[in-house]
């Protein structure tokens, strides 16, 4: 069959109008498929998605400004199987177009900002080494400082082996701001998509104040070869889903992808960055007041408006607590502008 | 750090190999038995209050020369049928939140954490899965990265994975000389990058796992001599050599004040990791830890503290009358 054979080889190169849904295992029209944001048209199938599709879907256009770009790994092992490490960095930059299995910036969402990451399992299956690790970590400590809302996209098999113990020290990395964020009232949203494993699940993604799931992915602790391996069986159908997960009570819900950035800007809404009353000591009467009508008010009256939304510098500091007694962290000596404008 | 090199000659693969097989030594001292050896009182609390008592990580108060501390340990068996009730060490979620229950009781009374690590790695299984092995490991590891109380973590066997990290944060992580720590068993990283079980002696000397990379690596902190042939051959005297390193480790990070210590356990495994910036190795991190600690005595902005549920509701009439904290 001559005329078949060209055909057939073509419909599995990337260059190929068509795609099996690996679900349904019907033929999908790519273009079609990029229109429906990557889901099956037929049985709703969630295909994998690339970093960048998934900041176009995810945030304003426009928005997104990527942070640390050029973190790039080392080779602190000198790590070699059939392939030394180097080489299988460079085969997946190649492959990706990007330098590590994830990117990390600011965006907004509907206008609301927030501190990114996002991974993607392409590249050396988004396995979490030391870049990844510090990119996911400055998200965070990003969060922490700009008290913006923490996001991240998980798509990943789990530490990178390559790295050794220095990729398993990262799932501390990554975990250990989350603390922190606990401390100044900032949320994380952790979302999962397919698929999300090993030790990515076993750090911060299990860690969302809120955890949205992609329909039918794949999550779990162990990947499959591990545990077939070492428990000797298979473990039963479903065991790993995000249905599974939901029904188990380790996320919070289940999102198709048509709804994840409006499900995404309403949590956000619902779960804001705290209000932090804080004085700044050059400045004396600036306090940093609560979001919303207040601020807005602030900004009408024309004091300086910081460039991370949800934090506004109000002219009046006395307002700001409405009669309230401002916090102290207990212990803290407190600066003695502070008391002068009480 | 260490240029491109050849795949490792036979040598280093044997040496790697025979500090792992040392590692998972039938005789090797478990946790309980070196617990009586090393603490003059001991007494173990059991269950996560949730689901189980996992056997495979044991834990409670003990005294050390006299002062009480916290230890938690996995627990391998020691022939057939203690292996099968301990799990081979592999815990299960409930293990994890039984010895995050521990530490909280820990945190609460100022008593310092001292855990030991031997495990092949958590348990993969559906119970796991089904409970949230993950999940577990997770908070585990965020708990022990805010403790306020000085953590020493003796990796005594094997330090496998997620499963060993889960009770391995600490202030001072140290090492017997025949133990070994990686993120995959060597097994498990050969069948995967080789796809072949068999080259698990060539994945163990490429993950250079043992006691003496890891130091190399700034992972561990310090290594522990063992007796004879390896501390299987003497149980006391591999238990005097840990209490030696714990209670000069406990000495000296017990002087640390907790904002420092805390700080430095933070900066301890942000600066774990090799990578490159704008092509050059990477700066030393910037710790935000130490500007969050200045700036909360400060009051500097955008370095705040938890938030009071009337700061969210400003008008101060909408809910209950709150505490004063000041």
């Amino acid at each position: 069959m001559p005329i078949k054979f060209p055909f057939s080889r073509r419909r599995s190169g990337p260059t190929d109008a068509w795609t099996k849904c690996p679900s349904c295992e019907q033929q999908v029209f790519n273009k079609q498929l990029e229109r429906n944001l990557r889901v099956c048209p037929h049985c709703g199938h969630h295909f994998r998605m690339g970093i960048g599709e998934r900041i176009e879907l995810l945030l304003d256009e426009g928005t997104f400004v990527e942070r640390d770009a050029s973190l790039e790994s080392g080779d602190p092992l000198g790590f070699a199987d059939q392939k030394p490490y180097p080489d299988r960095i460079e085969a997946a930059k190649v492959k990706t177009g990007l330098r590590e299995a994830a990117v990390w910036g600011t965006g907004a969402i509907d206008g609301q900002r927030v501190a990114i990451g996002l991974f993607d399992f392409r590249f050396m299956g988004g396995s979490m080494g030391s870049v990844v690790g510090e990119k996911i970590a400055r998200c965070f400590e990003a969060a922490l400082a700009e008290r913006l809302p923490a996001i991240i996209v998980s798509a990943s098999g789990g530490a990178r082996m390559q790295e050794g113990t220095l990729s398993l020290l990262q799932l501390a990395k990554t975990t250990a701001p989350l603390a922190r964020l606990d401390d100044a009232g900032v949320p994380f949203i952790s979302i999962l998509t397919d698929p999300t494993t090993g030790g990515v699940l076993a750090s911060f993604a299990s860690l969302g104040d809120a955890i949205i799931a992609e329909p039918r992915a794949l999550i779990g602790f162990a990947g499959a070869r591990v545990a077939s391996g070492t428990v000797g069986e298979d473990l039963p159908e479903g065991f790993q889903s995000a249905e599974f997960l939901l029904e188990r009570g380790f996320v919070d819900m289940i999102t198709p992808r048509a709804e994840l950035r409006s499900t995404l800007s309403r949590l956000l809404r619902l779960l804001p960055v705290a209000p932090v009353e804080a004085i700044e000591p050059e400045q004396g009467q600036h306090a940093w007041g609560p979001i919303g009508v207040l601020s807005g008010l602030a900004e009408r009256v024309g004091g300086a408006v910081s460039e991370t939304i949800g934090i506004k510098v109000e002219p009046d500091a006395g307002g700001s607590g409405n009669g309230d007694r401002p916090a102290r962290s207990s212990g803290a000596p407190e600066p003695a502008t502070t008391e002068d404008e009480r | 750090m260490t240029e491109l090199m050849a795949p490792p000659d036979h040598a280093a693969v044997d040496a790697a190999w025979r500090r792992v097989q040392l590692a998972r030594h039938p005789q090797r001292p478990r946790t309980l038995d070196l617990i009586p050896r090393i603490f003059d009182d001991f007494i173990e609390l059991h269950g996560d209050r949730g689901f189980r008592d996992d056997p495979a990580i044991v834990g409670g108060p003990a005294l050390l020369e006299g002062r009480p501390l916290m230890v938690i340990g996995h627990q391998k068996g020691t022939d057939t049928e203690s292996n099968i009730m301990r799990n081979f060490g592999s815990a299960h979620p409930e293990g994890f939140r039984k010895a995050q229950r521990l530490m909280r009781l820990a945190d609460k009374l100022g008593l310092p954490v001292v855990t030991f690590l031997d495990t092949a790695g958590a348990f993969p299984g559906p119970a796991a899965e089904e409970r949230g092995q993950a999940e577990a490991i997770a908070s585990s590891i965020k708990l022990m990265t805010g403790i306020q109380v000085p953590t020493v973590v003796v990796i005594v066997g094997e330090g496998g994975s997620g499963g060993a990290l889960a009770i391995g944060v600490g202030d001072r992580v140290l090492a017997l000389e025949n133990a070994v720590y990686s993120v995959i068993s060597p097994e498990g990283c050969a069948a995967i990058l080789w796809r072949a079980p068999e080259a698990a002696p060539m994945a163990a000397a490429a993950m250079r796992m043992t006691a003496a990379d890891q130091l190399e690596l700034g992972v561990i902190d310090g290594i522990i001599d063992e007796p004879g042939e390896g501390a299987h051959t003497d149980h006391e005297a591999a238990a005097r050599a840990i209490k030696r390193a714990l209670l000069e480790a406990l000495t000296t990070i017990g002087a640390t004040a907790t904002p420092e210590l805390l700080t430095n356990r933070y900066a301890r495994l942000r600066h774990i990791g090799t990578y490159t910036e704008d092509g050059a190795p990477a700066a030393e991190p910037e710790l935000p830890s130490l500007r969050h600690r200045i700036g909360r005595i400060l009051r500097l902005p955008g370095v705040p503290r938890r938030p009071r549920w009337s700061e969210v509701w400003p008008s101060g009439e909408d809910g209950p009358e709150s505490e004063d904290e000041s």
